[in-house]
């Protein structure tokens, strides 16, 4: 799980351009959006489709998002119990 | 009754020092390249980091370029954006169209899809002004800019705006390079700023750059020149160059003896430099002349460094050394800038000193 955590904080980084972030400066229970890393809606519909991309996971209610994304913690979580790749 | 259209203030981004209004090419950056990109500004200073993450270069540099005309101009908004770009967000459109070929037409993601439409800039910019007016994105080659700066003119000219946020944007691109050279458009060859005009072979030098000016109904304590005329003409033959100079000052109530000085756009390209040889050695003998795509690069939207040179020489009545073509001087109050590409895309912009 560790592992999951610290390849999602690497492609959170890339993929969303946060080039002023440096991994170890996310936190495990950080919230992604608000507070936190100040991510938007447009970065949900990035994550949304690494899911598809990267773990096979194809989110049917977006809804289901705001729960998923709320930190790495609880991405990584949904991603071990539901990826297909 | 027309209007006057005066220049009141300038940005630009561009391969030498320019986003720094207090300075005219005090500093010349040098360069042996077959490419030349934009000396950067420090973009955090203008732009919040979370806003930049997601702005493609094309975008940061007028968003440096905007603010500086703006800033200058004692501007917080105004009725019309008008942006003119050869290749809008390049990069982020041969990303977007690559995503499209390697995930087989899946897993497209949003930023790169916003990005790489060509009227993201003048989007761009209205949403961070909170510009509700005109917004509006020339793609027409070779004269963008020039198209864009012909929209603001009959605007202000017909009272249908008072104050236009006009500009051009190109940025370079890998593959846009690698594949202009394999055509000979671009040159394979390094060259210098002394060497661009001698080199003798096929193509120019490419860049990138972004040129911003507030044109304005009313004349104020920062203004450069006024805008006497733009003309473009698609194609052009080089017989009949002349007379359709000759045609556009008449056109302008400008007789030849009055223009001070004519900048023009030869880019070192063997094939097609002739036609700033035909007027240099013809009509305009005997004015002084100027270029600036030894300093500049050739890009689409090139002009906008030529209206920025022009721009600050009449505001300052100072021609820099490093862009005169002739030894002829004269005070410059009138400004006669003319470019084509390729032997096709010529373009007029006339500036008077006011």
């Amino acid at each position: 799980m560790s592992e999951l955590k610290q390849e999602l904080k690497e492609k959170i980084i890339e993929q969303l351009n946060l080039e002023d972030i440096a991994i170890d400066e996310i936190a495990d229970t950080d919230p992604l959006f608000g507070e936190g890393l100040g991510l938007d809606s447009i970065d949900a519909l990035e994550l949304i489709v690494m899911l598809d991309k990267d773990y096979g996971i194809k989110l049917a209610d977006p809804k289901e998002g705001r729960k998923i994304f709320e930190s790495i913690d609880t991405m990584a979580g949904y991603i071990s119990e539901h990826r297909s790749r | 009754m027309k209007k006057s259209v005066y220049i009141n203030s300038v940005g630009s981004v561009s391969a030498q020092k320019t986003y720094d209004n207090s300075t005219f090419l005090d500093e010349i950056v040098p360069y042996e390249a077959t490419e030349l990109k934009v000396v950067d500004p420090d973009y955090k200073a203008y732009i919040p980091p979370a806003a930049a993450r997601r702005m493609a270069k094309g975008i940061k540099m007028s968003t440096v370029s905007s603010q500086t005309a703006l800033k200058e101009a004692g501007l917080e908004n105004v009725d019309a954006i008008i942006v003119g770009t050869g290749l809008g967000c390049l990069d982020d459109s041969a990303k977007f169209v690559s995503d499209i070929i390697n995930n087989d037409e899946q897993f497209l993601t949003p930023t790169r899809f916003i990005q790489s439409s060509h009227n993201t800039v003048a989007g761009q910019i209205a949403l961070g002004l909170g510009c509700k007016g005109y917004n509006f994105t020339y793609v027409n080659s070779a004269v963008s800019f020039e198209s864009s700066l012909l929209d603001a003119q009959l605007q202000i000219e017909n009272s249908e705006a008072n104050n236009i946020l006009v500009g051009g944007v190109d940025e370079l691109v890998d593959h846009h390079v690698q594949s202009h050279q394999l055509i000979g458009h671009f040159k394979n060859e390094p060259v210098t700023q002394k060497t661009l005009l001698s080199s003798n072979t096929e193509g120019s030098i490419m860049a990138e750059g972004s040129h911003f000016f507030v044109l304005s109904n009313e004349k104020q304590a920062s203004t450069y020149a006024e805008l006497k005329g733009v003309e473009i003409y698609n194609s052009l033959s080089l017989e009949n160059l002349s007379s359709q100079v000759q045609s556009f000052l008449d056109h302008s109530d400008t007789e030849l003896e009055a223009i001070d000085l004519v900048v023009m756009g030869n880019n070192g390209d063997s094939n097609f430099d002739g036609y700033y040889d035909s007027l240099n050695q013809g009509i305009f003998k005997y004015t002084p002349q100027a270029y600036f795509k030894h300093l500049s690069g050739e890009y689409d939207t090139a002009t906008g460094f030529a209206f920025w040179l022009s721009s600050k020489i009449i505001k300052t009545q100072t021609v820099p050394d490093i862009v005169k073509l002739n030894s002829l001087e004269k005070p410059p109050k009138t400004v006669l800038i003319y470019n084509q590409y390729r032997g096709q895309n010529h373009s007029l912009v006339l500036l008077k000193k006011c």
